[in-house]
């Protein structure tokens, strides 16, 4: 089979690049943590609200400083309590469905996290500016799904 | 009509699939059109009808139903040119496969249109459609394997009697299709068999939904290169001949093909990256076996212009650039497959960024993804399939494409690129601001999200102005379709339009390339290393199943 010399420049130059982006990926992912959600907790669809965390929805503060919110999503909603978080922490924000499967998105930061039933998500975040966020479910879910949003408030601590 | 009545099974069987890809084009793009007046609060549907309906039949009528049949159409008519015609048996198995592709796509658009299917193309569970849907999906699925077998059959036998020789470079490519079609639909038959039929037939109370979302993403990829090869068939074997120059290279051809086996199925994790179930090990692992498509990518582009180049020098092109004033841009068929390719350049970078793992979180689900599959799909196919119909259905009927129709073909690519331009660059840009995809309705009340109107480009304004070119650009496409199957003049014998078809010499290729065994085997390798493990981990660690939702 022959290659033309050409030919080999460039596929010399993009395999190279490919090496170097999954390099790049990769490192970030494995060595600085930049993974993005997942778990590999299961959870029982049905009795979501009988089940820790899910039993006290909303946040909470873990011993060692930083934070867990702990969210359900539903039918065209969320329940994680009274939606304040604090600047500068580390949240961990824990998510499940208890019906169908949503998203759970904070426009304009990486939070960007699938809700299945049965799973249970993790994402972790630090808030650097306060304000007001919004959240929306960007995975369809329904006819009220367009309307299936909420505003998360980051407040100084 | 008479006259297409008198037309050989040859020609009669690819256009019966033509005439279901158009008029699937046609309801699909009116679809797309009333969703971009919807999401703007220009246009409120009656009561009967919701826009989750529309978009799931956009999704499907488009995306599944047009591309299928007019593939096979393109198939059928180029492997019985390539190869010679078809026998009897091979022509009754394609009406048998076309018939029950046709009848699997009714029982579903019924379903869809009757309101009790709106779960997306996707068709995510636990929202369950009616048991009806399902089964449609699967005679939609059983139905192309039928006609996809009937083209192998013909192979083989051609295979048979020419013993020890290459098979002709479309034919090669069209077998190679058929093998990815058939291995990535095993994905989607076990969902559907195992999972959704009879859950939603009420048999089993329980579906594993992580399971089912996996094993629909393992059909779900190749899906797209199911869409992609027979656009590179036309860029491989068609353009060639219709700039007048032969196949670059036989065996890089073949080769690029084969690697697409490989490499287009492993890897559905990367639709899956933001969500939990899956180990990060499994998705980076999928990551990097999607990056290896890149290669047959970087080869297919490379070949090409090589081939407008060398073509472009023979016609007497000086200098760095002076080749390219000599291609045959006032052929129409040249000029739209020449503008899907450039589409592709940055379709396919957006995918690398999509399949990116971590980079996934930014635009995961947002509009930047519609606008992807928008210049991927929607305009490198799409188009590809419009510069093949102004030459293929004239080829088919015996008509002719004459000057004026030539003229409103131009006119229909020309609308079509600046719709999709304008369309998708708006999506893509709204995504990257956060912008949802999937929604009837964009008017959250949040800054972050009034800003979704003030862009100069990135604003849903812009969207639905492209979108509205778009709908008139195909709209153009169907009177142009209509005029050549009914009632251009017929052609004689020196305006006769054939099935261009490049040479391609295969002095020089291995016939290792052609032995599938080989091909197929290290495909099923590959799919068992990338998925034995996570998805045994799916069906072991398995919650208790999700029971049945309606929700819209």
């Amino acid at each position: 089979m022959h290659l033309h010399k050409y030919e080999k420049i460039w596929l010399a130059f993009g395999i190279i690049s490919l090496i170097v982006f999954l390099s790049v990926v990769g490192v970030s992912a494995f060595h600085q943590g930049n993974t993005p959600s997942g778990g590999h907790m299961t959870i029982d669809p049905n009795k979501v609200r009988e089940t820790a965390p899910f039993d006290q929805t909303g946040l909470h503060e873990r011993s060692d400083g930083t934070y867990e919110m702990v969210i359900i999503s539903q039918a065209f909603g969320y329940d994680a309590g009274d939606w304040k978080v604090p600047v500068g922490k580390e949240i961990t924000f824990t998510l499940t469905s208890e019906d169908v499967t949503h998203s759970f998105s904070i426009v304009g930061t990486n939070v960007n996290m699938m809700a299945i039933p049965g799973q249970v998500n993790h994402k972790k975040h630090t808030f650097k500016e306060p304000g007001k966020y919004l959240i929306i479910c960007n995975e369809y879910c329904g006819s009220g799904h367009h309307f299936m949003s909420a505003e998360i408030e980051v407040v100084e601590s | 009509m008479n006259q297409s009545m008198n037309l050989p099974n040859d020609r009669r069987l690819p256009l019966a699939n033509t005439a279901v890809a158009y008029a699937a084009f046609l309801i699909g793009t009116l679809c797309g059109l009333l969703q971009v007046f919807i999401r703007n609060d220009a246009l409120t549907l009656p009561g009967w009808l919701d826009y989750y309906q529309i978009l799931t039949a956009h999704g499907l009528l488009l995306a599944i139903v047009f591309t299928t049949f007019f593939i096979f159409a393109f198939f059928q008519a180029g492997t019985s040119k390539a190869l010679g015609q078809f026998g009897p048996r091979v022509i009754l198995w394609n009406w048998i496969g076309f018939w029950i592709t046709l009848l699997g796509t009714l029982l579903v658009v019924v379903m869809v249109v009757s309101g009790q299917a709106s779960v997306l193309y996707t068709f995510y569970a636990p929202l369950q459609a009616h048991g009806l849907f399902y089964v449609g999906l699967a005679l939609f699925v059983i139905g192309t394997w039928v006609q996809g077998f009937a083209l192998i059959g013909h192979y083989v036998k051609w295979r048979r009697a020419n013993k020890g020789q290459l098979s002709p470079l479309f034919a090669f490519m069209t077998v190679a299709t058929i093998i990815l079609w058939v291995i990535a639909c095993l994905g989607v038959v076990a969902t559907v068999l195992f999972q959704f039929i009879p859950w939603a037939f009420g048999w089993t109370d329980g579906i594993n939904v992580e399971l089912s979302r996996s094993l629909f993403w393992y059909f779900g990829h190749p899906l797209v290169y199911f869409w992609l090869l027979p656009a590179y068939m036309a860029w491989y074997v068609v353009v060639p001949k219709l700039i007048g120059g032969k196949v670059f290279s036989d065996s890089l051809a073949r080769l690029s093909f084969v690697l697409f086996i490989l490499f287009s199925i492993p890897v559905g994790f990367h639709h899956q990256l933001t969500e939990p179930g899956i180990a990060s090990f499994w998705k980076f692992l999928q990551t990097v076996l999607t990056f290896m498509v890149i290669i047959p990518s970087l080869m297919t582009a490379f070949s090409l212009f090589a081939t407008f180049e060398t073509r472009g020098r023979q016609l007497g092109g000086k200098g760095l650039f002076g080749w390219i004033t000599k291609l045959p841009w006032k052929d129409v068929r040249f000029t739209s497959i020449l503008i899907a390719m450039l589409f592709f350049i940055p379709g396919g970078a957006g995918g690398i960024i999509n399949a990116s793992f971590q980079m996934n979180e930014l635009v995961h689900n947002t509009l930047w993804v519609v606008g992807h599959f928008h210049i991927t799909v929607g305009t490198p196919v799409a188009m590809t399939f419009f510069g093949l119909t102004f030459w293929f259905i004239p080829y088919l009927t015996g008509r002719q494409f004459t000057k004026n129709l030539q003229r409103l073909a131009f006119l229909q690519i020309f609308t079509w690129s600046i719709g999709m331009l304008l369309m998708s660059t708006a999506q893509h840009m709204l995504g990257l601001l956060g912008a949802p995809r999937r929604t009837a309705y964009t008017g959250y009340a949040h800054e972050d999200a009034l800003a979704w109107f003030e862009g100069v480009l990135s604003n849903h304004v812009i969207m639905a102005v492209g979108g509205s070119i778009l709908f008139l650009s195909a709209l153009l496409l169907i009177y142009i379709v209509i005029q050549l199957w009914w009632f251009a003049p017929v052609s004689d014998q020196e305006s006769k339009m054939t099935f261009p078809m490049a040479e391609s010499d295969v002095s020089g290729t291995p016939a290792l390339l052609e032995n599938w065994k080989v091909w197929i085997g290290i495909a099923f390798v590959l799919i068992a290393l990338a998925y034995t493990i996570p998805l045994s981990e799916i069906i072991q660690h398995a919650p208790p199943g999700s029971g049945r939702f309606q929700t819209w």
